[in-house]
């Protein structure tokens, strides 16, 4: 029956979804496991995902980077997930009951960062008066603490841009597109000679606090929960560390 | 403009299944969104959601984008539609290929582009914020620009092919009569064409109010200056999926008003 295959040829393709649907998570197959992560721990992240795949053949760890609130707003929408990470708190708890009990893993601080020939010649905050900076939105960890300490500082400068997630900041500053931008220290340490950092004062007592939880509806219970230990654990830390992380608030996670 | 209806007789036997079921298929897959997002929306607190200063900052930049958009489709669109359609330059083949580019460029790739030509370390930007001390992204004008750059293409097309339809036979009776060509372009060719016109207008102003990628890599997204209606519904859906529910309604009430438009008044002309 033709008619017969083409319904199902049309349904596999409506119903057709990237990763594996199976579970197990033995290491001896071929599975996929998600990890949501904030755009910070991009090269912590990346390194430790290759740790990840060396120590369990067969496994292939796909992250997905992004704002911390958007990414918890994709996991109560049942994107496929089995860890969320997020760089501040309220984003994971925005991700409900969707997420297990979250651990904090890390603390990072925002900086100010320009070009690093300095176009809009810029030493304190004070100096945003007349310069063309950006942000994170104000619902994204990075943007909130921005607002934060301006607001702190007394500075009523705005920025001309709030971009979706703290990369897009960076991208905006190492292109020269704009005077400067708020960034987290690991960012400006991973922009290296690209950019020239500017201290931002009280920005080490407002830290963002990293926060890593397993996903409810994990495909992958036993690797997520696999995942959690790596970052929890020395080698994690060690990693997180070298990329410019803090310890979480706590002191050992 | 519609074919006859045509009967289904019984000679030709039941439509086959083949074509019906993919059919099918595709209806499911355009209405079943529409349908979601309907359903999904908040309607009890709609007008509160929309009252939202956000909100209603995102909106009348929004439409007041749009319009600026349309109008300057109109007013550099229309010569350049009328010059490849009545008048022999050479290339006019490469030039068509040209400004109908945009039109099928990703709109990221065009927000790129035009932070390449006009962005602060751009070909023409550059020299302009040495010059003039002029920078362009993060306004609103840099919103203008971007929107202005993927609509043209769209408006350009629906007039030319409208000045195509017309003919060039009033163009010359007019001219024995003894009116100029400008003359003629005004009284004669203008109110022949006006239904394309009016058309690809409002194709150019909903292309402007649907715009995304290129006015956020562009043009930045700060609220009242750059944040459009799809820059909101992207960065509520974060937090407040209900005020993204909303507005993607508005959008959607806008969308189905211009389809209605574009049916009722003009949709023939552009055939």
């Amino acid at each position: 029956m033709r008619a017969v295959a083409v319904v199902l040829v049309a349904l596999a393709t409506l119903t057709a979804c990237g990763g594996s649907g199976r579970s197990g998570g033995s290491g001896a197959e071929d599975v996929t496991l998600d990890v949501l992560a904030a755009s910070s721990l991009t090269e912590s992240f990346e390194a430790l995902a290759e740790d990840f795949e060396a120590d369990n053949p067969g496994v292939t760890v796909r992250l997905s980077l992004g704002s911390s609130s958007a990414l918890a707003q994709q996991v109560t929408e049942g994107a496929p997930a089995d860890v969320l990470a997020t760089a501040d708190l309220p984003s994971m708890e925005l991700a409900g009951d969707d997420v297990a009990a979250a651990t904090e893993f890390a603390t990072n601080e925002l900086v100010l960062v320009t070009p690093s020939d300095d176009p809009g010649g810029i030493s304190s905050l004070d100096d945003l008066a007349d310069a063309q900076f950006v942000t994170c939105v104000d619902s994204a960890p990075c943007g909130a603490l921005a607002d934060q300490l301006l607001e702190d500082a007394g500075v009523t400068a705005e920025p001309v841009s709030r971009e979706a997630d703290v990369k897009a900041v960076l991208a905006k500053v190492t292109s020269g597109e704009v005077d400067a931008g708020f960034v987290y220290v690991t960012d400006a340490v991973a922009a290296g000679d690209e950019v020239r950092r500017v201290e931002v004062p009280g920005a080490a007592d407002l830290p963002a606090r990293y926060a890593v939880a397993t996903v409810t509806e994990a495909r992958e219970p036993e690797l997520a929960e696999a995942w959690v230990d790596l970052v929890l654990g020395e080698d994690g830390q060690q990693a997180l560390a070298d990329a410019g992380f803090g310890p979480p608030v706590d002191g050992s996670p | 403009m519609t074919p006859p209806a045509t009967v289904d007789r019984p000679a030709l036997g039941r439509p086959p299944a083949l074509l019906v079921v993919p059919a099918v298929v595709a209806v499911v897959l355009l209405v079943l969104p529409l349908v979601g997002l309907v359903s999904r929306s908040p309607w009890t607190r709609l007008p509160e959601l929309l009252g939202d200063p956000d909100v209603r900052s995102a909106l009348v930049l929004s439409l007041g984008v749009a319009t600026t958009t349309a109008v300057l489709c109109v007013l550099l669109g229309l010569p350049l539609a009328w010059l490849l359609a009545r008048v022999e330059v050479p290339g006019k083949g490469v030039l068509r290929a040209l400004v109908t580019v945009p039109l099928v460029l990703p709109p990221v790739v065009a927000g790129v582009a035009l932070l390449a030509s006009l962005g602060r370390n751009g070909l023409l930007g550059a020299p302009l914020r040495e010059t003039f001390g002029v920078t362009i992204p993060f306004t609103t004008t840099a919103v203008v620009l971007a929107h202005t750059f993927v609509a043209l293409p769209f408006f350009v097309l629906s007039a030319e092919g409208a000045l195509r339809a017309a003919g060039r036979e009033y163009d010359a009776v007019a001219a024995t009569l003894g009116a100029g060509r400008w003359r003629a372009f005004r009284t004669v060719t203008l109110p022949l064409v006006l239904p394309g016109v009016l058309a690809g207008t409002l194709l150019a102003w909903a292309r402007s109010l649907g715009e995304f990628g290129a006015t956020i890599t562009f043009a930045g997204n700060y609220p009242g200056i750059s944040q459009t209606m799809p820059l909101l519904v992207f960065e509520k859906l974060q937090r407040e999926p209900e005020a993204a529910y909303a507005t993607s309604l508005v959008l959607l009430a806008v969308s189905v008003l211009v389809l209605g438009l574009l049916r009722e008044r003009w949709l023939g002309a552009l055939r």
